[in-house]
């Protein structure tokens, strides 16, 4: 069965459209919603969970229909809202005690299930501190707790890492993983950052004003072009003409992004092969006497990859730096 | 309650979720036991329902919230029973055979305190899920809105009611051990317990509609105190200046503005009440013991429609 099923959602508040017919099937696992502010992240949320009825179109989530089974649906998924929802003057674990009954769990149930989750997100002595006084680390985390005190299938999670620090965004970004992972729970994580959704995601879905541009699995689109970055003391280009002799792709200088102090002389890149293209390049530069100081498999970031389609409707966020798409063939 | 069997979560290189039993000996060593899943039993709408209701009720009295915020309700409860107890306290020890003021008449003294107890605590009950957003939290749950608003609605009139019964209680039981004629006082008591019910509705019902369309907690406070005040001070000035004219029907409809008049009057024309009527006034005819009646039951539904109608346009965002 799959996670979700969408055919040609459409949302519309009075002249403005936020969803516009919005089509996609997506397996269970860990699936990035990428769209700047306003694209229809939280509407597409909202109206998964049966929330904001459709103008048109239908979806199904795990099977259930969210025209006619909400409240089957809002039972075994989890929703982490955007916004901050948490009330300041009781403890977080009075919170999510409280938040699983709403879902139905009985007393003691609720009890355990909220100290498990609690400690699974990250919350130890402070859960029986007052929300009031957290982080807005430490909220995200309740937020995230409640979501999750129902053991619920599938969780929506709306822009988690909003409000944090680099190291506060990597841990959240670490659980959504976890969660996706070893706690066997699908995930639906929405963010206008494409670059930190890729690192934890099974499959990305960019939406733009309303509707669907990619939906790509992060697998594919990552492995699919690997190159090998090689730095050597001296004379690249002797070490490029061997490997292109033997069949081999090879760029000179480096991809995008980096530092600018790489010279044609001293960096260039081939296409892997297979692994013996490692063995080809040691004994090339050993034959040659050549120091060969690093060897780095590049990864594609998927924020090439989205680059052609962005650059016609740019948004600062999606678009990323520029890509290697045209390298400068250095015959040297 | 999950069972390490059913807390299966098969993840390579971690333990498995059964392990802290058998490891037990061993000292100092924390287990990571791992996501456990709940396959337990899952309560539908009625359970929840009375969950929040149990949760709200509770919070009225401050219990399972932080400490300042017992104060009030425990204050406020010691003021309305205290009085109770001093007068069944002399009754019994002077061997009294008759209260000085009947069990309705303590009702009317307490309203002012009935109304600071609700400004209290309405806003707690409802402004505080509108205003720190945690309504999208209830919303995004399997239990409709209508289950909300009536959880919400039946806790905080269980909570008024609560409130308003206690020192009633305490009156009576203490009337009876001071051998005070029993028939006689449970008459008098049942007849304030009525008066008690329905006016407990009707406060907690205006209470609860004045906080929902006010998040910010200190507005709600005042917005209703300020309401139930005026208009009880309303109708004790239409009656005034009714009976200085000489006009009873004017002096009688003067007491629909106060909930505590309205409430009264319309139980003392149904149970044909004759003497201890809290104002002292007789309905011109049958009609006006209806108005009473109709506008009575009109405020507490009322009340009750108008706080679904707040909560279907609450936005989930």
């Amino acid at each position: 069965m799959s996670l979700l099923t969408i055919e040609n959602l459409t949302k519309s508040y009075g002249s403005v459209t936020a969803l516009d017919r919005l089509s996609v099937t997506l397996d269970p696992g860990v699936i990035g919603l990428v769209g700047a502010n306003g694209a229809g992240k939280s509407t597409l949320i909202k109206t998964l969970l049966g929330l904001l009825p459709a103008t048109s179109g239908s979806a199904q989530v795990l099977g259930l229909d969210i025209a006619t089974q909400g409240p089957a649906i809002r039972g075994i998924v989890g929703y982490m809202p955007e916004h901050d929802c948490l009330p300041p003057d009781v403890s977080a674990t009075e919170f999510v005690v409280h938040m699983g009954k709403m879902s139905g769990l009985p007393m003691t149930a609720a009890r355990e299930r909220a100290a498990d989750v609690l400690r699974h997100v990250g919350l130890y002595e402070e859960r029986y501190r007052p929300i009031g006084g957290y982080s807005t680390g430490m909220r995200q985390r309740v937020k995230l707790a409640q979501a999750l005190a129902h053991d619920p299938k599938l969780v929506l999670l709306d822009e988690p890492t909003n409000g944090l620090d680099p190291a506060g965004r990597n841990e959240m970004l670490g659980l959504i993983r976890r969660i996706g992972t070893e706690f066997g729970i699908s995930v639906l994580v929405s963010s206008h950052l494409l670059g930190e959704l890729e690192q934890i995601c099974d499959h990305i879905i960019v939406v733009e004003s309303g509707r669907l541009t990619r939906s790509t699995r992060t697998s594919d689109a990552t492995a699919a072009s690997s190159w090998l970055e090689i730095e050597v003391t001296d004379r690249a280009g002797e070490i490029a003409q061997v490997l292109s002799d033997t069949g081999h792709s090879v760029r000179a200088g480096q991809s995008s992004g980096h530092s600018s102090q790489l010279s044609p002389t001293r960096h260039l890149l081939v296409e892997v092969k297979d692994d013996t293209t490692y063995d080809l390049v040691r004994d090339t530069a050993c034959s040659l006497e050549i120091g060969l100081v690093r060897m780095h498999r590049l990864r594609q970031h998927l924020t090439d990859l989205f680059q052609s389609p962005a650059a016609e409707a740019p948004t600062a966020s999606v678009a990323g730096p520029p890509s290697p798409e045209k390298p400068h063939a250095d015959p040297s | 309650m999950p069972t390490p069997a059913d807390a299966a979560t098969p993840q390579p290189g971690s333990p498995q979720p059964g392990s802290p039993q058998q490891n037990a000996p061993e000292q100092g060593v924390i287990h990571d036991i791992g996501y456990r899943r709940y396959t337990g039993a899952r309560l539908g709408r009625g359970p929840v329902r009375t969950a929040l209701f149990l949760d709200t009720l509770r919070g009225c009295f401050g219990l399972g919230r932080a400490g300042k915020a017992k104060v009030m309700p425990a204050v406020l409860t010691a003021m309305v029973v205290l009085p109770a107890l001093s007068v069944v306290f002399y009754a019994n020890v002077t061997g009294g055979t008759d209260l000085p003021f009947s069990y309705r008449e303590y009702v009317g003294s307490i309203t002012t305190l009935v109304f600071i107890y609700v400004a209290g605590q309405a806003p707690q009950a409802v402004s505080r899920d509108l205003r720190f957003r945690t309504i999208s939290l209830y919303f995004s749950r399997p239990i409709p809105r209508s289950d909300y608003v009536l959880a919400k609605f039946a806790a905080m009139s269980s909570a008024v009611m609560i409130f308003c019964v206690l020192p009633l209680l305490v009156l009576y039981i203490g009337a009876l051990l001071a051998k005070m004629p029993v028939g006689e006082q449970t008459a008098d008591f049942l007849k304030g317990l009525a008066l008690a019910l329905l006016f407990s509705l009707v406060v907690a019902g205006l209470g609860l509609v004045i906080a929902s369309v006010t998040p910010k907690r200190g507005f709600g406070v005042a917005a209703i105190v300020t309401v139930l005040l005026l208009a009880d001070s309303l109708a004790g000035v239409v009656i005034t200046v009714a009976e200085h004219q000489n006009n009873p029907t004017l002096s009688w409809y003067g007491g629909l503005l106060s909930p505590l008049y309205l409430v009264d009057s319309a139980l003392a024309w149904v149970l044909s009440l004759d003497g201890g009527r809290l104002n002292d006034q007789l309905p011109p005819d049958a009609l006006g013991g209806l108005v009473f009646v109709a506008v009575l039951l009109a405020v507490i539904v009322g009340n009750y429609l108008l706080l679904n109608l707040r909560y279907r346009k609450v936005s989930v965002s």
